[in-house]
Parts: structure tokens; sequence; C-alpha cells
């Protein structure tokens, strides 16, 4: 078990290496003149010129570069290159907003992802699995914005359940924390919880047909304990699967702040964006692939509780 | 946003196009669907001559006027005209989304066939890549990307591209993978066929339709990424597009709904026609698997007449430990029904040994299954009566049915292994059921359970019970199932083939055992099996069953001494050179049902 969690750590890790480094000179092949975006075009030359200096476009790439990496490796991220504040901090300030939203969806995906699948899969062909099929083409593929518009009109305009826009901190108001980020949250996890329902329902209905079941039945277990067993040999897939949302959860976050006004990370890149500040860009990237990492550790290590071949590999 | 692997696990086949063609037609869904797609791109690739009016022309005086005929869809916030923006829409949105798609299946598809094709270290490293690119939050990249080029449209829609490949690339490498150990691709190396004449001639026909069918997703994906990035005012202002419309009608949201509800249909509906077209695909090219569903109206095939019935009762009623009478199993198949038991009759006295003795497909499982009521899902059975333990079960609710079972009826399976739950500890299996069905303590079912793996002659008892299945052999996992079976003191015991998958040296033993615990513990056992090897050993009673029926039933002596059957002598024939018999057997049967069909 220790062996195979040093393994997966040190994969996250490459992961995070590799991602930085390549955001890093992506970011600047893309963006020739980074003043031009910070100034706007009624800069000088000579105004330009100072803020190169300033943020040390001037040096070698391979020296900027080295300047950043050294940073991020301790976990310092710099400067904003717009108002020249700590890049840390308004990450640090932006994250608990999409953290709320994006681990809500997460949450919710996995509950009703888990439900729906396992009615479905438990009767195959049934009403509710036809019916949850159908549905589950068209929801996968829309994308998380237009159906945050779509929920916006009903539930906030024309039924005014749920505030339409803003964000209210947990340690403001519990309640109204949890309305203000209710409609993201759904708006983001609708198209992941059919992606993990039909999962789950293929393997619900590979594992139903297995010997074991049979078994476990002939033993006289009651319809819900055989339905345990079954839903833990089918999990393995559906949880990989939630993983992978998670990181269509962060991107749709992005856009879904913009409709619902929440001062999230997406707000942060979006804006960092337009002026072309890339060292907030840069310090985005590598915070969210550091959750990306911590979520698939956590799931290598629940696919190790669930099935125990996996550990002695 | 995220990569597609859902139609990785998409078979590959040969797919004769023409009738794929014709299948994927003939759904509604798909019919409706293509039109749809095929109308969009007929209005972005005409949308100079279909625009009633310079999508881009501001009139301040058909600001958010309602639809007229002027403009049939109104006015936008600037008075431009909604509906050729929308046209012009169009022709954006199909050209970003053809740039991405474009893009994926260059990245995507060679890399998957020469990763699956080949394998080895460029496999590794490419399916790596692969993986690493699903676990960057594309968004934030592509908002990276914008960052300096902000109207470059075609460079975003081909970043967008690059984080679609791993989906095209899963897909290809997979079904090549599948293709690739044909045993026909080995026979052409042999032949002397060059690698890429292999690949071109073999694995590009059998990628095309999971290529098309992730193509239509992956499109409908492509369109919602640009409309999104659009909406966050990603993309020239001069150029129509759908995304952007959208933003403008959300912030008019409240005074002008229509101008967030035309692009927000436009889209949707696009995107969903896409969705619904590839997955239509997706069932026309898949061979359905999922079971067909057990309430079915029609025809019964192969069904003998309800007052026919094989087999007879040695007992009174209210001696037999069980008794079955006029035991017919069906299962569906297609629009009716197909039965496989044709109205069965026999019974059991407590303490006896019955042998059910047929060649594969005889029937001799689906009658165990029917009395423990497990059959598999599409089956069903139907019986004038059955009783166990003197209980008329065919009278019960299926609730009091299933109360029965681990009580009075304990079952030992065939293979081994495949019958214990892999993720659960030996000593949980044991114990749970004697936890929750028979209301044992903890102590106390761990005090159980353990006696019974002492009693199956299992030694060292402390490892095997925090052992999982696959930390144990196949001979200690079969003894683990019959102290499963016992550990509940049922009345009747039925074991379906219990040593067949077992070494010959274990099975002798795990007969040996099966005898000494029937014996000890006074239960009426019955045995399936194919062999007379076993019936010999252990059986008092046998009853011979053939195609659905019983052909033969009588003591094990007579049995022996005097088949009445031909069929009965071939079986006892067939066992006594053990090993290879039953395939012998079957083989002679299939040449004789072949002869006479």
């Amino acid at each position: 078990m220790i062996g195979f969690i040093v393994k997966r750590l040190v994969a996250g890790i490459v992961l995070l290496l590799a991602v930085s480094i390549g955001t890093f000179f992506l970011a600047r092949a893309a963006i020739s003149d980074p003043t031009a975006g910070l100034l706007g075009t009624t800069a000088t030359p000579a105004q330009r010129a100072a803020l190169a200096a300033k943020i040390g476009l001037d040096r070698p790439l391979m020296v900027q570069f080295w300047d950043w990496f050294r940073g991020a490796l301790v976990g310092d991220f710099g400067v904003s290159w717009r108002n020249f504040q700590s890049v840390n901090k308004q990450i640090a300030i932006k994250l608990p907003v999409t953290l709320s939203v994006v681990t809500f969806a997460t949450l919710i995906t996995a509950v009703v992802g888990t439900a729906f699948g396992l009615i479905a899969g438990l009767r195959p062909n049934s009403l509710f699995d036809r019916i949850i099929k159908t549905v589950s083409v068209v929801l996968f593929a829309l994308p998380g914005f237009w159906i945050s518009l779509v929920l916006v009109v009903w539930f906030a305009i024309q039924l005014k359940w749920f505030p339409a826009v803003g964000y209210v901190p947990p340690a403001q108001s519990l309640g109204g924390w949890l309305r203000s980020i209710t409609l993201p949250a759904f708006s983001l996890a609708l198209g992941a919880i059919v992606v993990v329902a039909e999962q789950l329902r293929n393997e619900v209905i590979a594992v139903n047909k297995q010997d074991f079941v049979r078994t476990l039945r002939s033993r006289g277990l009651s319809r819900g304990r055989v339905t345990l067993h079954i839903l833990r040999n089918a999990s393995p897939a559906a949880l990989t699967v939630l993983a992978v949302m998670f990181v269509g959860l962060l991107s749709g976050a992005i856009v879904v702040e913009a409709i619902f006004s929440l001062p999230g990370i997406g707000q942060l890149t979006n804006a960092s964006s337009q002026n072309g500040d890339i060292p907030i860009l840069l310090g985005i990237t590598v915070v969210s692939v550091i959750f990306v990492v911590i979520v698939n550790f956590l799931l290598d290590i629940a696919l190790g509780w669930i099935n125990p071949k996996v550990r002695v590999r | 946003m995220s990569s597609l692997s859902v139609m990785s696990d998409l078979a590959p086949s040969a797919p004769r196009r023409r009738s794929i063609l014709s299948r994927f037609l003939s759904a509604p869904a798909g019919v409706v669907s293509l039109s749809v797609v095929i109308a969009v791109i007929a209005i972005a690739v005409f949308a100079p001559w279909l625009a009633p009016h310079d999508p881009n022309f501001v009139d301040l005086a058909s600001a958010k006027v309602p639809p007229s005929a002027e403009h049939w869809l109104g006015g936008d916030a600037t008075g431009r005209d909604m509906l050729s923006r929308l046209i012009w829409g169009a022709r954006t949105t199909l050209l970003g989304a053809l740039v991405t798609i474009i893009t994926a299946l260059i990245i995507g598809a060679p890399a998957g066939i020469a990763a699956g094709y080949f394998g080895g270290f460029f496999d590794r490293l490419s399916s790596w890549v692969s993986d690493a690119l699903q676990a960057v939050p594309g968004m934030i990249i592509l908002l990276v990307v914008a960052a300096g080029t902000r109207s470059n449209f075609v460079l975003i829609m081909a970043t967008v591209g690059a984080f679609l490949a791993p989906g095209y690339f899963r897909i290809a490498r997979s079904t090549t993978l599948a293709i690739r150990n044909e045993p026909f691709i080995d026979a052409a190396r042999v032949a002397g066929l060059t690698h890429p004449r292999i690949i071109l001639r073999h694995i590009l026909p059998g990628i095309g339709a999971p290529i098309i069918i992730q193509t239509a997703l992956a499109t409908g994906i492509a369109m919602g990424i640009q409309a999104g990035l659009q909406f966050l005012g990603i993309g020239a202002a001069s150029v129509p597009a759908w995304g952007a419309m959208m933003n403008e009608g959300f912030r008019h949201m409240l005074s002008t709904p229509l101008l967030l509800l035309w692009p927000s249909a436009v889209l949707g509906i696009t995107i969903a026609a896409l969705a619904v077209a590839g997955s239509t695909l997706a069932d026309v090219v898949r061979i359905r698997t999922d079971a067909p569903s057990a309430r079915s109206s029609g025809q019964v095939t192969n069904a003998a007449p309800a007052d026919v019935v094989t087999g007879s009762f040695a007992y009174a009623p209210e001696a037999a430990a069980v008794r079955v009478d006029n035991l017919r199993v069906r299962y569906a198949a297609g629009d009716g029904a197909v039965e496989v038991v044709h109205g069965i009759s026999f019974d059991i006295a407590p303490g006896e040994v019955l042998g059910i003795v047929g060649e594969s497909g005889s029937g001799k499982s689906q009658t165990v299954f029917s009395i423990l009521d497990l059959l598999p899902t599409g089956g069903s059975s139907s019986v004038d009566g059955m009783w166990i333990g003197g209980q008329a079960v065919h009278t019960m609710s299926p609730r009091e049915r299933a109360g029965m079972l681990g009580t009075e009826i304990g079952y030992i399976p065939q293979e081994p292994m495949s019958n214990l739950d892999p993720s659960y500890t030996i000593g949980f299996q044991l114990t749970q059921p004697l936890r929750t069905v028979h209301k044992k303590s903890r102590a106390e079912a761990d005090a159980i359970a353990r006696a019974v793996l002492n009693r199956v002659g299992i030694v060292d008892i402390d490892r095997v019970m925090k052992s999982y299945p696959h930390q144990i052999s196949g001979g200690m996992a079969q003894r683990v199932l019959i102290a499963g079976a016992i550990a509940g003191r049922p009345s009747v015991l039925v074991a379906d083939e219990p040593t067949t998958a077992l070494d010959v040296t274990v099975q002798a033993e795990v007969l040996e055992l099966l005898r000494e615990l029937q014996a000890e513990l006074g239960m009426a056992l019955v045995l399936v099996t194919h062999n007379f090897g076993v019936v010999a050993d252990i059986c008092d009673r046998v009853i011979v069953m053939r195609d659905g029926a019983i052909v033969e039933a009588s003591a094990v002596e007579t049995v022996f001494a005097a088949p009445e059957q031909n069929y009965t002598r071939e079986l006892i024939a067939a066992s006594l050179d053990d090993t290879k018999g039953r395939r012998e057997l079957d083989a002679v049967h299939a040449a004789q049902t072949a002869a006479t069909a």
C-alpha cells in the first residue's frame, strides 16, 4: 500500500512540473508583448519599456522562467503585473468561492449520479433507465453555462427560489451561502451526473451478472445488503469518472461564475486573461492542477480501499 | 469541457456501411437529429445568401424591436437583425468546431492507432500525455492562450482541439488494440504485408464508426466551449457569434428576454441534435448485449404441451424434503420466450442424495436455480407446485420465498473463485449472513464461522478469515463456499457441479467432505453433475436430463446395471475416461443433432 501511494504521489508531482513548465512557455509564446495588454493602447513606448523593466521582461526568457519556477517550487507565485500585489493572496481570496461551488457540485454529482446509476442499472431497460439514457445524451453535451442560463431564468427570476447573482460567505450566513451556490453547483453538476450515472449503470449491470451475486442472494442476504455488495464492486469505474468530472467542473466553473457574478477563481482568471496578467494565470493553473492531483490521490486511496487487489500491486 | 471517454468501451465491429446507414435512418431520432445537423451546416454554408440583412448593420431605430415582417426575429440591443446574426453565427460556430475537430483528430487518432498497434514505449508515453491533458482544467489554459490572442479564434479553437484529442486517442487506441489482437492480423504479417498496409486495410475500416460517433459528440462539446468563450467576451467583436449574442441577451434578460432566447435555443438545439445523432449511431453500431426484459408478451417457442410432464415422484408429498411438480423454465428472447425446461417432476427424501445428470444445455442447472428461485435476468419459472422442507413455496410471496434461502436451502456453486465477493474478506462474507439473517451477535457469528471452517478442513483459520478471495487457492475457496452453505444449517443442500472446476486430487477430497457433511447434518443433497463417476461415489438416486426433460430416473445401482436409455449409456461411457469425456459427448450429440436437423 505504501509503495502504491508513493508511486501515485511521484506521478502527481511529475504532472505538476510538466504543467507548470508547459504553461509558462505557452503563455509567453501566446503573448508577444504583455505590456500592451497591461497598459492599454494609449501607452507610450517609454511607458511600456519602463513597465517591461519593472516586471523583468528585459531579461532572457530562461532567467525569467527560473526566477518564477524557483518561487513556484516553494509556493510563491510572485506578484501581479497589474497591481503588484501578491498572486498568492489574490488567489487565496477567490479560492473559497470556487471551491465551495465545485465541491458542492461534486457532492451533488456523486450522490445523484450514484442513485440514478444504481436504480437504472438494477432494472435495465425499465422506464426509468430509458428516460435517464435519453436525457443523459443531451445533458452531457450541453455546456454548463447554457444550463446555468436556463436555471437562472427559471429558478431565480421566475420562481425567485434562489438569488440570481452574488455570493454570501458561509461566515456571514450559512443558509445564504448554500442558497448562493446552489444554482451554480447544479448548473455544473447536471452534465456530470449523467456521465457518472451512465458509467455506474453499466457497471451495476455487469456486476449483477456475476456469480458471486447469486451466491450472496442464496445465503439469504436482504436485497439492500446485496445491493451494497453490488455497489461496492461497481463503484471503481464510476469513481474514476467522477475524478475526471472534477477537472471538468473546475473548467466549467469559470464561465458559470461569470453568469452568477461569483467573485471566484473564474472571475480572476477571466480578468487576468483580459489584462494579460501572466503571473496570476500561471498561479491559478498550478493551484488548480494541485487540486486535481489531490482529488486523483484521494481517488487512488478510495480505489485501493474498495478493491483489495489494487493494494498489493 | 472534459475530454470524452464515455465511448471508449465501444466494441469494434466490421461495419457493413450500407446496413448501418439504413438502420440509422430507420430510427426516428436518427432522421430528426441528422436533418437538424444538415440544416445547420447548410445555413452556415449559404449564410451570405440566406441572411436578409447585413448582420453588423446598426439601426438604432430597430433596437430591441419585437419580431416583425422586417425583422423576423426582432432586433438586438443595437438594432442589428437577430435572424441575420444567428445565420452568420452558425458559420462562425461551425468553422470554430471544424478547426477544433480537425486538430483533435490529427493529434489524437494517428497517435492512438500507433500506440495501439505498436505498443511499447510510445504507447506508454502517449498514454501518459493523454492522461495528463485530461488532468488539466482546459478552460484555464484556453484563457491563458486567449490572454495573448483575444481575437484569434482559430488558434483558440485549435487549443480546444488539443484538449479534445485524448478522446480520439483513447478510442483509436482501444479499437486498434482490439483489432490488433485478432488472429488475422498475425496471418497478414506472416503473409508479408507491411505495417502501413495492414493499418490501411484492416485497422482504419474498423475505427471509422467509433471515430464518427466521437466526432458527433466532440463537435457538440466544441460548440459549447466556443460559445462559453464568446460569452466571456473572447473573439472578434465584428464577427457574429452565438455565445456573444447570449451574453448580450443575458444582460438584457429582464427587459427583452427574446434576445437571450433565440441564440440559446439555436445553440441548445444544435448541440442536442449532434448528441442524439452520435448516440443513435452508437446504438446502431453496438450490438446490444443487455438482457431483454423478463416481461414479454409474445409467443413462447419450443414449449412442450402443458400436459406433457416427464419424471415421477418416489415419495408421499409430506415425506419429501423437496418436491417439484411440473417445472417449466423459460427465457425471454426477442419479443417472445424460449422454454428450456419442459415440465419436469421429481422429489427427494430428507437425508437422500439425488444426482441430476446431463450434458451442458440439458436444463439441469436451470432446474437448480428454479429451486433456489435465483434464475438469471430474463429467466422465469412456473410450477404446479413446489415444496421445500414440507412448505409450499409456490404459494409464498417473493419475500417469504427469499426467506427460505440460507435457512432452509443452502447453495454450493460451481466455480469457486467467481462466487466469492472479491471486495470483502472471507470472514466478513461468512459472518454477514449469520448476523443479518440468523440474527447472531458478532461474537456468535465469528465462533460459528470458525467452527464451520474447521469442519470443512481449513487449518489456518485466522489467516483465512482475514484473507480476500484472491489470496486463497481454488480448493480452499470451494471449502469456504461449502462452509458458507452449511453455516445456516439448511435442511436441503443444492450443489451445482461442485467439483468440476477443481484439480482431480482436490475433487475427491471435496466430494468426500460433502458426503460426510450430508450424513452428519442429515441434509437432503441435490447434486448436479455431468460425471457419472461423481454419481457412483455419492448419490442414492439419479435423474438423467436431456434437452429440458427427464429421460430416466431410478436408483444408482439400477442405472449403472441396466440403463434404460442409450443416452444414459453414452454418458456413463464418457464419464469412464473422465477428462475428455464431456467434450467428446457434446461433440457426438452436436453431430447427431446436426444429422437429424
